[in-house]
């Protein structure tokens, strides 16, 4: 390539760690850019996309629901209405479902078919969540899967795990942490984990904040 | 009930999950950008890209990475296309 | 839409030649419907370059998870939610 554009600012053009697929998609895109059939830009963009997307958007929508009863219930009606409030690109997928831990219920999001995940909230996934084990035992042991996050829940507490099988995308809303009454929107918005959107873990305490 | 590879809820399994992360390579990025690319020109959508990733051989989906899994896919796509043709892209790597 | 929350529904137990986004491990149970979702293209058929119409109605579905793992080891009371398309279910007793 002559020009050195931001295409190539990431990748060495041979790399020893590297597997034949990362050779093999530079290759496809550049015989599909040359055939016409889609652009660098094309591709540029969707990058910019992904790498802009972290789960701090997620929390800035948990905390606000936290503070705000009525953007609660917004929320819980139209995630994606609710996220673009806030200035947040929910993604491309048709409907975000907002789903609230209360002290009576738990819940926990996988996709066993694939890898479904809300990522316009959260950023992409992480590989745990798109691996064989957690696809499998999710669903069947979800209450072993929480045990390996450190997550134990309540003798009463009902564990509900949602299976994303289809066009739909879930954001958990953690329960708010106790000792939070003070601390502003900025303040509780880290501390939501992706982990606790995910619903494999409670939200971080407020002390563990700033240690 | 007969069960595909990729269909994994309740799959017996003693794995532990591994939680280490890696940060997406740059070519993971690219691939994932690819299928948004071929969206955006009507030539794939993401209902194509898991049939795709459904029909490779078990040994196969299983032992691949995720986007591995996306790479056969988009090329099985652009070859039923006819928007590539057999060992092109084979023979643009070996130049 | 044929169903409506709280209705209970049966997952059809059949085999499905290719793309379909209904698990095995649901086919066959029963479970109660939680939500009505829209209609969406269907899956099954846009795997196949059609457009996916007519869309067709989705449902979150319920299941107790003690009606769906003959050994679930968690609480009574734990559940499992699954999105499943109308032309899967069934009416159930």
């Amino acid at each position: 390539m002559s020009d050195h554009d931001h295409d190539h600012d990431h990748a060495p053009i041979a790399d020893g760690d590297e597997p034949p697929a990362a050779a093999r998609v530079r290759a496809l895109e550049a015989l599909l850019v040359e055939k016409g059939v889609i652009s660098h830009e094309d591709v540029r963009e969707g990058i910019d996309w992904l790498v802009s997307r972290t789960p701090a958007d997620g929390a800035r929508v948990v905390a606000r629901a936290w503070l705000d009863p009525d953007y609660r219930e917004r929320l819980l009606a139209d995630g994606r209405a609710a996220a673009r409030e806030l200035g947040i690109d929910p993604g491309p997928a048709p409907v975000l479902v907002a789903v609230e831990n209360t002290e009576r219920v738990h819940h926990m999001v996988v996709c066993t078919l694939c890898s479904c995940y809300p990522r316009g909230l959260l950023g992409p996934p992480p590989d745990w969540y798109k691996s064989l084990p957690y696809r499998s035992r999710a669903v069947s042991d979800p209450r072993g899967v929480l045990a390996e996050f450190g997550t134990t829940l309540d003798d009463d507490v009902e564990l509900r795990v949602l299976d994303s099988t289809a066009d739909i995308r879930y954001l958990v809303i953690p329960r708010r942490p106790e000792g939070t009454d003070d601390l502003t929107e900025d303040e509780l918005a880290a501390l939501v984990t992706r982990d606790a959107m995910i619903g494999v873990v409670a939200p971080a305490a407020p002390a563990a904040v700033g240690a | 009930m007969q069960r595909a590879v990729h269909d994994r809820g309740g799959w017996p399994t003693d794995a532990a999950i591994d939680r280490s992360e890696h940060e997406l390579a740059d070519w993971e990025l690219r691939t994932d950008a690819l299928l948004g690319a071929l969206a955006k020109h009507d030539l794939m959508n993401v209902d194509q890209l898991r049939r795709g990733i459904e029909s490779m051989p078990p040994e196969d989906y299983e032992r691949a990475s995720y986007y591995e899994r996306w790479l056969f896919s988009i090329e099985a796509r652009l070859a039923e296309a006819g928007v590539i043709a057999p060992g092109e892209l084979d023979a643009r790597l070996a130049r | 839409m044929s169903y409506r929350p709280g209705q209970r529904v049966r997952v059809e137990a059949r085999e499905h030649q290719g793309h379909h986004r209904t698990p095995a491990y649901l086919k066959g149970r029963t479970g109660t419907v939680e939500r009505v979702h829209a209609a969406f293209r269907n899956p099954e058929t846009r795997a196949y370059g059609s457009d996916g119409l007519p869309a067709q109605p989705l449902y979150l579905v319920a299941f107790a998870q003690r009606d769906v793992w003959p050994d679930y080891g968690g609480h009574a009371d734990d559940r499992l939610f699954v999105d499943v398309f109308e032309h899967w279910l069934q009416e159930a007793q």
